[in-house]
């Protein structure tokens, strides 16, 4: 009973620290320029296409292929931020909700033509399948790496954010974009290289994901919830916020369809309007 | 160029949607003008000239009904709804559930669905004039899905995702009845679109109508004038809600079926594509898209679903980067240039 309390747990947690890393871009977006992307999705499913690629017909192994997924869904992600998104920063929020579920529908056509509506299948390297035994515990290996990757990332963005001068940048952008603008700061390219990275960190947790919440072209929609959540409970434009948010709908989504199978993924629904009625401005306030 | 910051209001974004484009001289009236006469003539000679495309029609009628309900809370109060789904799908169980246990009598049916409609409708609507414009969309999101679940779930009942089967209609008036050739249903839901339509439009035309077009171009300044936006918004989303519930009801007594994609995201996507394709704010926007959006799906989903999905996302995209008043828009500027020269 313990035992299996604490797999649920340890699952729960590499869940949600896999949301938290697709979301983090969409809680930048959010934050710094009042975005509304539901089509965030469709960037960590390139990130996924990606890598499965890379593996499948070009024989690359498994930890390049994640940079290679980083890399194509950031580099689309600059992309698209300069020719599409940008015109509408300023529109309406319907908008920006019609535009990009347009671009949701557009990428689950085109990934379907592309590569057929099956799931596709992850071969992961042999040191990462398996279990480890910790403190008499059975844990998945490929778990453990999910969540030493997502502290790794955390930290790096972290780092990022709080310590360089790019992020002082975002942090003033954020917190006024006015006079941030009035100071000489380039707001339009720092939103430009923080919503690429953001698309880049979605696409590696795409990339990471195929294993854990599998990878065909419904993945934007069947997914889209469960961003716009971590990112609307958590409170846009931090780090702190989604990040917690994350891993409390990962641990109550996984233990919620272990326990009470019956209801499924009603419980995550339930969680969240009763979360967003708690705190309608998300856990760690919106500064904007 | 771009480098000015957002404005905290985005308002001047918005031209071309509903009456900022026709500036109001006095009072709305409910005076009919020749446009909208002509317009229903359209349905009416459609009977007749196109006996084949009769069950076409009536999903035409159906979805013209509900993209009327999405006008309402979208186009004239401006609350982005991404699961107005819920509201009809609980209109055509309730209608389905009705009749297949007995009670099939039709119209009792239209009026159990809307009042069930309308009461999820004002339960939620305190949760949706709590939030923002994202806490909106979740919170609708989130009850669409919750609800799709427990259809889902509750197979006993709802048939589960096999659909809800055997339901059996008794006449209308004991007079007539579904027949398989169609035209029960047309007219039925014609008559049953007119009404609605012709109560929608006294609606938005009354003072009420007009203080929900206030807390669209200014929400921050209506309290100013002594009126209650909360009301107001509860109140316009529960007539949503019930409209939605008619029409979902609609589909399920003409069609004698409901299937659990009632519920689903993808027809509260779609609805809001035949509102914008159409013209938010007009009321017949929602009616022109629902009819344009229908035909082509007819058409160009036969060819192959996947590509239409594709075509739908794109036909999103250029709408909000080109067309942002959808066909309404369009005719209306063209009214304007071709009656009113002097600029």
């Amino acid at each position: 009973m313990v035992t299996s309390f604490i797999g649920v747990l340890f699952d729960g947690l590499a869940y949600g620290s896999l949301l938290f890393l697709i979301s983090i871009g969409l809680s930048v977006t959010m934050g710094l320029m009042n975005f509304i992307n539901l089509a965030h999705g469709a960037f960590a499913m390139l990130g996924g296409y990606a890598a499965v690629v890379a593996m499948s017909r070009l024989g690359i192994p498994f930890l390049p292929a994640l940079a290679i997924a980083f890399a194509v869904s950031g580099a689309v992600g600059a992309l698209l931020e300069r020719v599409l998104y940008r015109r509408l920063y300023r529109a309406a929020h319907l908008d920006q909700v019609l535009f990009t579920i347009g671009l949701t529908f557009m990428s689950i056509a085109a990934a379907t033509y592309a590569f057929g509506p099956a799931q596709q299948p992850v071969r992961l390297p042999p040191f990462l399948t398996g279990q480890v035994h910790v403190l008499g515990l059975d844990l998945g290996t490929y778990r453990l790496f999910l969540i030493a990757m997502v502290v790794l990332a955390t930290l790096a963005l972290t780092f990022l954010v709080e310590r360089t001068r790019f992020g002082a940048q975002v942090r003033a952008a954020v917190d006024n974009q006015q006079a941030s603008v009035g100071l000489g700061i380039n707001v339009e390219r720092v939103f430009s290289v923080t919503f690429a990275l953001g698309s880049a960190l979605a696409g590696l947790g795409g990339a990471l994901g195929i294993d854990v919440l599998g990878l065909d072209p419904t993945f934007p929609l069947k997914y889209m919830v469960y961003f716009l959540l971590v990112v609307a409970v958590g409170g846009a434009g931090t780090i702190r916020g989604p990040l917690i948010a994350a891993l409390i709908l990962g641990v109550f989504d996984v233990a919620g369809k272990y326990y009470v199978p019956q209801i499924g993924s009603f419980i995550i629904y339930a969680v969240m309007v009763l979360m967003l009625l708690l705190f309608p401005a998300g856990l760690v306030g919106r500064r904007i | 160029m771009k480098r000015h910051p957002p404005s905290p209001q985005p308002s001047p974004a918005r031209a071309g949607e509903g009456s900022e484009f026709m500036p109001m001289k006095g009072l709305p009236t409910l005076k009919w003008n020749r446009f909208e006469i002509a317009f229903w003539l359209i349905p009416i000679a459609a009977f007749f000239l196109f006996p084949r495309y009769l069950t076409l029609g009536s999903q035409i009628l159906i979805a013209g009904l509900f993209a009327l309900s999405l006008d309402l809370i979208l186009g004239y109060a401006r609350i982005i709804s991404l699961g107005h789904a819920a509201f009809f799908g609980l209109g055509a169980y309730t209608a389905g559930l009705l009749a297949k246990h007995g009670f099939g009598e039709p119209l009792s049916g239209l009026f159990a669905a809307a009042a069930v409609a309308a009461v999820a409708g004002w339960i939620t609507s305190f949760l949706i004039v709590r939030g923002q414009d994202l806490t909106r969309l979740m919170v609708t999101l989130g009850i669409g899905l919750m609800l799709f679940e427990t259809a889902n779930q509750a197979s006993s009942i709802t048939g589960g995702v096999d659909g809800l089967s055997g339901v059996e209609m008794k006449k209308i008036f004991g007079v007539f009845g579904f027949g398989l050739d169609g035209k029960t249903a047309y007219l039925y839901s014609l008559a049953v679109l007119f009404i609605v339509f012709n109560a929608t439009r006294a609606l938005v035309r009354s003072p009420f109508g007009l203080s929900l077009r206030g807390i669209r171009e200014g929400e921050r300044r209506m309290p100013a004038i002594g009126a209650s936006v909360r009301h107001k918004l509860v109140a316009v989303y529960t007539i949503g809600a019930g409209i939605a519930g008619i029409a979902g009801a609609l589909l399920a007594q003409t069609t004698q079926f409901v299937g659990i994609d009632v519920f689903g995201f993808q027809r509260s996507a779609e609805l809001m594509i035949m509102l914008v394709l159409g013209g938010t704010g007009y009321l017949y926007g929602g009616l022109i898209g629902a009819a344009v959006f229908m035909i082509l799906q007819d058409y160009l989903a036969n060819l192959n679903p996947v590509y239409w999905q594709f075509w739908l996302g794109l036909l999103l995209v250029l709408i909000v980067l080109f067309a942002r008043g959808g066909l309404m828009g369009g005719f209306i500027a063209l009214q304007h240039r071709l009656w009113r020269p002097s600029r």
